[in-house]
């Protein structure tokens, strides 16, 4: 079976579980920045580069994977946001991009491996997932970083394209299951990187499944790049991805009616990874494990949802509560849509038949 | 159709005019490299109702590559423009590869052909998938461009199936099977048209979910330079083609003529060359086309100045553009055309102000700009009253009656003003009661003017209260009419849980200004009324059961979060203040106060959503913005200029220290004061504290201090405005004196810290970085979530003598009386910050009533939103 196929299978058991935030984890462990840097003997300041610590403290990752497979996880997404070129330059380190990117994907398959070996001990039959994470970078395709200049971009679809392919077929000889391309703030970016995991695949010549997630940046549910979430769908259906949905934005209370839409539309998985609720005065997440499962329980209620997870704040007690709370509910039916020609500009534009 | 959110039709009109083959006025600005002027084609392709928006630049003297990149990127700049899906057109692959790099959504590609070979048109193909877009394919193949029914089919269907075969999803394609010139005199091109038609019919048969396009002005080649006729030629053409399965068309929107309405004699003589009835309709269309020459340029002149156009039209000019210089003229020189004053205002004035509503409730116009159209509205109808009451005729009938009012104990008004202007403009009758107005006069009024629902607004937390006081007493007066619930502090979920509950009419919560109408509008039609309602109920249902059901967040006993206080280091305490004791000042200087203004929720207080200054320049409001907010400066110069307002302000800094979680103050002539506050009880995660405000106090000694600033000499002016019918001039003061207030309690909390308390003396700061709270200490508030209980404030106000030295009263409520006031303590421990004590136990509730010396009851009304 292709790695797509089993997701497939999985999904039509039971609602999945994906893991939840890096960040904040690796926050707990209060690194120094000769942690992070190891003997890597880099020129720049390496803290907070969470990405190296695959190369310079893979304890950490590792240890963070672990808690969240044992919290029920059924997916490990890697610890691989930033490991590109473009936002690995800010640490002078666009030259470890590649490895970086294997050894997290390794990583994160050996912890996978790790989990199934033992289910299999007690005759139990259940696939951990690896989804190596593509982040959005902080370059923009679709806007200009200088008002008085509309037409201007820093950056162009080519370039992406190619800091991109970098990234997956690293990810890939590394040994991940899918190519995630997440916290899609600008849809073009994330055309660029379906654009590169499409080429990847061609080249090695076989399926290399997408999972796509978008991340609102206002209420009304549009992203950055000022696409609704309909018009995403359209933009991105071309791509086949294995899964579509949300992640990061805000609190899965914000984001309830844009699941709903989606769930509608699209004839694929829905994977939504919401925030821990919305940041306090001072920035943190402090919403209880037990509020966040209320809130995606309901959407596992309503047969909106086929992979569940967390995005920032959210901790492996809060996977444990998610996973606790859908375990026993259906998988959302994938629905079949009418064929209909679905154009967009920032807003979706269906032709009747 | 013209719905955003799942636009669907059966026919799709692509904008045409930003297509250098096609404009000739496009490719002059393109060529000129004016791409600000090419831009706004653009928008204006859109306006006309375009639904795709066709992009062309092959022109031999261009770079096309170039220019197509330039030009997409600059419209996906635009939202108004990026919203619809953009065709990329060229003949060049390369330019159009090109173009799909810059466009973000799903576009579609114009166009594809086996004309260099299948390898290459598949390869092509296949591209398109990559990048996520529908294609144009071109009835073309290595032997030529299909002409005849049958070329067209065949080479349709062979490139249907390839595109399949390789996994093309078959309703991303799109047939062009060549539309061609007739009447040429040419006989072998005098079938092209039917040739076109039946193609259609026969393609679509063949090729499950495939649409059809074609360009038109390749129809009326023959007839260039004479519009008319081009334009009955298409029109009519479309009028046959569409039927046969045509359902896309590059074409002009705003050029196509209403088949019914094109002239008999030139509509037959178009249908006979189109439909090819006999072999002399061409000669018949090119004699007849010269005594159509030139009809249409009379719509040109239309540009002409706005003060030439009849009556009807000026007012609803000056209604949208929110001129009142000639309103009053214009409305005498109406009246005096009609039978009757009141037909004026049902005729003409309504009509403009529904256009105004449209633009309004789409999105096209925003709050100031509406506010000033209701001034020229309200202008005219003053004009007309007298007319009206001297032939003693009704009134006119609007919409529906509203009375509205801000509940008993609250003074804010503005947002209350803004619905009310809103509900106005379209068509709704509203009867303001004012501030602070208690149940019986509400209810009072509402039944005297025998109104269709009432509007009930509030800021302040202890409003909630009583709007739920007055949808109890309507329940008692069995009363029935709609109940609308608004107000900062209003909320959804508050109507669902505790509103609703106690009233068996309707209540809904209305959001923001914009809402209203839509509300009001529902809640007064015949048709749509009862499924609304119904609508709101169930929601509101939803909404409790959602609630009842949630897993709250645990709550800490508060003992437990008592240990789990914020430790601040002590040693970092400020120190003695310079000049303690309570320092009044009667009249700050204004023009200072005014580099302090923070103008984001100036704004905001408008419904314009940005950030200042970026949101002079955002793409959307930006405008509107920028009017309003020179038009605010303008009167900011007067206000300062005229002294048309008094600031007066109070600080005080006492000796104080803490126990447990009370700041005990010592001030001068009394014992002491005890200040109770309140700490966040909700379990927080390893390493953060159970926040209380007292924790930034030293219990072996400190200091706290308390202020109260506020804007007087506000109602000459207003009253003034009031008598103009100036809504928008009385909205503007109002929300610039709040502004002022915010502005003075920045500045005050200043220059505590630089001179009287002095713990920050090289404080050296931008406006910027003091609005971004960048300083040392905090000035928490009563009622706001660090602080969230009201009745703190009259203590306050006594340890500072506020009320005989700043000349600031209290509502029942505790609201601050004038209303642009703003009152709180100062903390000056470094490591103090603002946080919400949000949901709070029993526990400490008993705990906190013993504390503040008041019953458990008493404490629970003032703590309410805090409980569960």
């Amino acid at each position: 079976m292709t790695a797509r196929e089993k997701l497939l299978a999985e999904a039509q058991k039971r609602i999945l579980i994906t893991d939840g935030a890096f960040g904040t984890e690796i926050q707990n462990w209060k690194l120094e920045e000769a942690a992070y840097a190891g003997d890597l003997g880099l020129s720049h300041d390496q803290k907070g580069n969470n990405d190296i610590l695959a190369l310079t403290k893979p304890e950490v990752p590792a240890s963070i994977h672990r808690a969240y497979f044992e919290a029920g996880a059924d997916i490990a997404e890697t610890n691989t946001f930033s490991a590109n070129r473009i936002s690995q330059a800010d640490y002078g380190a666009e030259h470890l991009v590649r490895e970086i990117n294997v050894e997290s994907a390794k990583l994160a398959r050996s912890i996978a491996d790790e989990f199934e070996a033992k289910d299999a001990k007690n005759g139990i039959w259940r696939p951990r997932f690896v989804a190596g994470a593509l982040g959005p970078t902080n370059k923009t395709l679709s806007l200009s970083p200088d008002v008085n200049d509309p037409g201007y971009r820093e950056i162009d679809f080519d370039y992406l394209k190619e800091v991109y392919r970098e990234q997956i077929d690293a990810l890939v000889e590394g040994g991940v299951d899918f190519i995630l391309i997440e916290t899609v703030f600008d849809t073009l970016n994330a055309k660029a990187g379906i654009m590169a995991a499409i080429e990847a695949g061609n080249d090695l010549g076989r399926d290399l499944p997408i999972m796509l997630s978008m991340t609102l940046t206002d209420l009304s549910g549009r992203n950055l790049s000022g696409h609704t979430v309909e018009a995403f769908w359209h933009a991105v259906r071309h791509a086949k991805p294995v899964t579509i949905g949300l992640n990061c934005s805000f609190g899965a209370e914000q984001l309830r009616p844009h699941v709903k839409t989606l769930s509608a539309l699209c004839d694929t998985l829905i994977m939504v990874y919401p925030n821990a609720g919305l940041p306090n005065e001072l920035g943190a997440y402090d919403e209880a494990p037990a509020t966040t499962a209320g809130l995606v329980k309901e959407w596992a209620d309503a047969g909106q949802v086929n992979v569940l997870g967390g995005c920032c704040g959210s901790t492996p007690a809060h996977i444990a509560a998610i996973a606790e709370a859908v375990k026993d509910l259906p998988a959302r039916p994938v629905p079949t849509p009418e064929v209909r020609t679905r154009l967009a500009g920032l807003e979706p534009f269906t032709m009747a038949a | 159709m013209t719905s955003t959110t799942a636009s669907s039709t059966s026919f799709v009109n692509i904008g045409e005019r930003t297509n250098v083959t096609g404009s000739a006025r496009f490719k002059k600005l393109v060529m000129a490299g004016d791409y600000a002027a090419a831009v706004e084609v653009a928008l204006q392709q859109v306006e006309a109702g375009a639904q795709v928006l066709d992009v062309n630049m092959d022109e031999g003297l261009l770079d096309a590559h170039e220019a197509m990149t330039t030009f997409l990127k600059l419209i996906q700049a635009e939202p108004d423009i990026a919203r619809i899906p953009v065709m990329v057109d060229s003949s060049k692959w390369d330019v159009i590869e090109a173009g799909l790099k810059c466009v973000s959504g799903k576009p579609i590609v114009n166009s594809i052909s086996m004309k260099e070979g299948v390898d290459q048109f598949l390869e092509h193909a296949r591209k398109c998938m990559a990048y996520g877009a529908a294609v144009v394919v071109m009835a073309f193949d290595e032997v030529g461009q299909a002409d005849t029914k049958e070329r067209k089919v065949e080479i349709c269907e062979r490139a249907y199936k390839l595109l399949v075969g390789i996994g093309f999803p078959p309703e991303d394609i799109i047939f062009d099977p060549n539309v061609f010139a007739v009447a040429t005199g040419i006989e072998e091109h005098n079938n092209y048209g039917v040739d076109f038609i039946e193609a259609c019919r026969e393609i679509k048969a063949r090729c499950p979910h495939v649409h059809i396009s074609g360009g038109l002005s390749n129809l009326s080649f023959s007839f260039r330079g004479n519009e008319p006729v081009r334009k009955a030629m298409h029109s009519v053409f479309l009028y046959h083609a569409i039927p046969a399965g045509m359902d896309m068309a590059i074409v002009n929107a705003g050029q196509l003529d209403v088949y019914d309405q094109i002239e008999p004699e030139l509509r037959t003589a178009c249908e006979d060359v189109i439909l090819n009835r006999d072999p002399d309709a061409g000669e018949r269309l090119v004699a007849l086309a010269e005594r159509f020459r030139g009809t249409d340029a009379v719509a040109e002149k239309q540009a002409a100045e706005w003060r030439g156009w009849e009556v009807a039209k000026r007012l609803e000019h000056a209604l949208v553009k929110g001129i009142d210089q000639y309103v009053v003229e214009d409305t005498e020189e109406c009246r005096q055309a009609f039978a009757r004053p009141i037909e004026v205002i049902e005729g003409p004035l309504m009509d403009g102000m529904n256009v105004v509503g449209d633009l309004f409730g789409s999105g096209k116009m925003f709050l100031p700009q509406v506010v000033k159209s209701a001034r020229v509205m309200k202008k005219a109808v003053a004009h007309l009253l007298p007319f009206i009451e001297a032939a003693k005729e009704p009134g006119a009938k609007g919409k529906g009656k509203v009375v509205m009012a801000t509940v008993k104990g609250d003074v804010h008004d503005i947002g209350k003003n803004i619905v009310g202007v809103v509900l106005q403009c379209n068509g709704f009758e509203v009867v303001d009661l004012g501030v602070m107005v208690p149940w019986s006069d509400i209810l009072k009024a509402a039944n005297e003017n025998d109104a269709d629902m009432i509007g009930l607004s509030g800021l302040i937390t202890p409003s909630l209260d009583e709007m739920v006081t007055v949808a109890e007493e309507m329940e008692r007066s069995s009363m029935k009419m709609p109940l609308l619930i608004g107000g900062a502090t209003t909320s959804r979920v508050h109507t669902a849980l505790r509103i609703e509950p106690a009233y068996t009419g309707p209540v809904v919560h209305v959001l923001d200004a914009s809402r209203a109408v839509g509300v009001a509008t529902a809640l007064v039609s015949d048709t749509q009324r009862d499924d609304y309602v119904a609508r709101v109920a169930a929601e509101y249902e939803q909404v409790r059961q959602a609630r009842a059901g949630r897993g709250q967040s645990e709550l800490l006993p508060i003992e437990k979060a008592r240990d789990n206080a914020f430790e601040a280091d002590m040693a970092l305490k400020p120190g003695k203040p310079r000049m303690p004791g309570v320092h009044a000042f009667d009249d700050w200087d204004l023009e200072d106060l005014r580099q302090y203004i923070d103008w984001t929720p100036f704004f905001r207080a408008w419904e314009l959503a940005g950030v200042y200054p970026a949101i002079l320049d955002d793409k959307v409001v930006g405008e509107s913005a920028t009017s309003l907010f020179a038009d605010a400066n303008k009167m900011l110069d007067k206000i300062i200029d005229e002294k048309w307002l008094t600031a007066r302000g109070v600080v005080g800094l006492w000796p104080c220290a803490r126990e447990g979680d009370d700041i005990i103050v010592h001030v001068e002539d009394e014992e002491h004061v005890t200040l109770p506050m309140l700490r966040q009880q909700i379990a927080k995660r390893e390493g953060r504290a159970n926040m209380c405000l007292a924790d930034f106090i030293d219990p072996d000694g400190d200091w706290l201090g308390g202020f109260a600033v506020s804007i007087h000499g506000i109602e000459p002016h207003l009253a003034r405005f009031k008598n103009a019918i100036d809504d928008y001039s009385d909205i503007l003061l109002k929300s610039l004196a709040d502004r002022l207030a915010e502005a003075f309690a920045e500045r005050l909390h200043h220059f505590t810290r630089t001179s009287l308390w002095g713990y920050a003396e090289g404080e050296q700061l931008t406006n910027e970085a003091l609005i971004k709270e960048q300083y040392r200490g905090i000035r928490p508030a009563p009622g706001y979530p660090a602080c969230p209980e009201h009745s703190l404030k009259p203590i306050l106000f006594k340890m500072l003598d506020a009320h005989r030295r700043t000349g600031i009263s209290l509502t029942e409520s505790f609201a601050m009386l004038p209303t642009a006031a703003v009152s709180g303590f100062y903390f000056g421990h470094p490591q103090a910050e603002y946080f919400g004590v949000a949901r709070i136990g029993q526990d400490q509730l008993e705990d906190y009533a013993a504390r503040r010396g008041v019953s458990v009851e008493q404490a629970t009304r003032w703590l309410r939103p805090n409980l569960d």
